[in-house]
């Protein structure tokens, strides 16, 4: 679609966010990850390089892992995006169990990369829902993901127990 | 507040006709990769920004009458994940699978890649390994050149962005005897600009072995990616073995001019590509009836 401007540089769009719809007003400048931490309060998404290098902001927008402090907000019209905040909706527990993986492996330190490794491992692993997948092709999905504290083991770890478990699952 | 509008257009001549609405005042941008990382620091000049990463036609990986087209909004995902171009673009493919991480590839275009213009854009050195040729739009006119001649300086394209648009590349789709390859040494697997990278084309003869014809683009080892043309010629009609492919090595190390820079220094960089082109081309014709050494 075409948008047109009613005032200066605002612009309207509707996007899926977290299975809600929502309609808003932005500014035809404005990045997604400013839209959703200051706009829409979801404080999840962390933001470190601000440059597409850490993954602090990653989120998954239809379908695929992408980072959101380079993403206009403008490009959500019509999209379908899923922030931490979304990861476990609609299940019976708080947490997703990628998420309770985490936190039995000891993935999970000053927390600052977690929401982002959680989205990029979410995104890859739902796209190989079918296919039997190696700690290697977990290194790579996440390797877009910087994470200062824990030395990845754990991380790559926890991922990778949580795809056993979800192929036994299936 | 810098751009007052951002439009996204679902086909061509949409975005063609955006483009001339705003005599020049707008913006292409496809992925943003590039262009957002910019604007933080060099505010883009724009009076609109025309997202063309949603146009269906632009992003269409496919064959006709002999020639292999990708969409010029094709993202590197979609290039590495692309049937066709696994059997018929190997270098491109090996190209889009080295850059930056999954968000940056699942965004980020090939066209994006080359109009930014930086000497080791890693598609870029592909498709000028490839003599791709860019189909450009602009207004009515439609118009077809090498990919090479695109490349005026680091960071500097003859592309315009706020008045023509990149459609496509295109090369001949690749008979039995052409290989492809594409190689790049880097820091760390992921996120770290390449120190050097290298693509080549090549015609064999029918004995599978011999040299009919060889293209190698490098960088970065020049203000733009560049094609050795002293090493091509060097190698024609040569039989493929160690020893030859030693000799190129030293070949292309002595043609390169490539700078100190925090990445490594000249000479390294000039060893390394050596290093590259023997590497490169040892594992595309390993165990393809071609004798080595080791
Ligand atoms: C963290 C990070 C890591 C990166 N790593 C690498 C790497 O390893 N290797 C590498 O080569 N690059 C890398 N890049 C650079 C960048 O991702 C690529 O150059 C990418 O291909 C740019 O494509 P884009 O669609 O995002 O371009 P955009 O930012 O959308 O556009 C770039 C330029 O091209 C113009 N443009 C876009 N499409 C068209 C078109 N169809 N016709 C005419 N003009 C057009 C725009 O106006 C703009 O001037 C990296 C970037 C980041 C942020
Ligand atoms: S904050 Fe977006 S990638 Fe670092
Ligand atoms: S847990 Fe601290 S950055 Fe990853």
């Amino acid at each position: 679609m075409t948008n047109s401007s009613k005032k200066r540089g605002l612009l309207t769009i509707s996007f899926k966010l977290n299975q809600e719809d929502y309609t808003m007003e932005i500014n035809s400048d404005e990045r997604l990850l400013d839209l959703i931490r200051n706009r829409l309060g979801l404080i999840g998404t962390k933001e470190s390089c601000g440059g597409g290098e850490c993954g602090a902001c990653t989120i998954i927008m239809n379908g695929l892992a992408v980072n959101s402090c380079i993403i206009p907000a403008a490009r959500a019209d019509g999209a379908e995006i899923i922030t931490i905040e979304g990861l476990s909706k609609g299940m019976e527990d708080e947490l997703h169990p990628l998420q309770k993986s985490f936190l039995e492996k000891g993935a999970v330190q000053c927390g600052y990369c977690t929401p982002g490794m959680l989205l990029s491992a979410k995104a890859f692993l739902d796209q190989n829902s079918g296919r039997e997948v190696s700690r290697e092709d977990i290194k790579e999905a996440i390797s877009g993901n910087i994470c200062r504290c824990t030395g990845y083991q754990k991380i790559v770890e926890a991922i990778y127990s949580y795809a056993l478990e979800r192929k036994g699952n299936n | 507040m810098t751009w007052e509008n951002y439009y996204m257009p679902s086909s061509i001549e949409e975005a063609l006709s955006l483009l001339d609405k705003h005599q020049g005042e707008a913006r292409l941008i496809a992925g943003g990769t590039d262009l957002m990382v910019q604007h933080k620091s060099e505010p883009i000049e724009a009076k609109a920004l025309i997202d063309i990463g949603g146009i269906p036609d632009l992003k269409k990986i496919h064959e006709e009458n002999g020639r292999v087209y990708v969409g010029a909004a094709a993202t590197h995902s979609q290039v590495v994940s692309s049937p066709l171009l696994k059997e018929k673009g190997r270098v491109l493919v090996d190209a889009a699978k080295a850059v930056g991480a999954l968000q940056i590839r699942n965004v980020g275009t090939i066209a994006g890649n080359v109009v930014t213009a930086q000497p080791a854009a890693d598609t870029a050195i592909a498709l000028v390994a490839l003599d791709a040729c860019v189909h450009i739009q602009s207004g009515s006119e439609k118009l077809e050149k090498p990919v090479l001649d695109t490349f005026l300086g680091p960071g500097k394209s003859s592309i315009n962005p706020s008045k023509e648009l990149i459609t496509a590349f295109s090369y001949p789709t690749p008979t039995s005897l052409e290989r492809t390859g594409f190689i790049r040494f880097a820091r760390r697997d992921s996120l770290a600009l390449p120190l050097v990278n290298l693509g080549f084309w090549l015609i064999l003869k029918e004995d599978q072995k011999t040299v009919k014809e060889i293209r190698i683009a490098v960088g970065p080892m020049s203000t733009v990616p560049f094609r050795a043309r002293e090493t091509e010629a060097s190698m024609k009609d040569v039989q493929i073995s160690e020893e030859e492919l030693e000799k190129a090595g030293l070949v292309i190390a002595e043609e390169v001019t490539p700078r100190d820079s925090f990445r490594g220094s000249a000479d390294f960089k000039k060893y390394l590509i050596g290093v590259a082109l023997k590497r490169a081309i040892k594992v595309v014709l390993d165990g393809k009836g071609v004798d080595w050494d080791d």
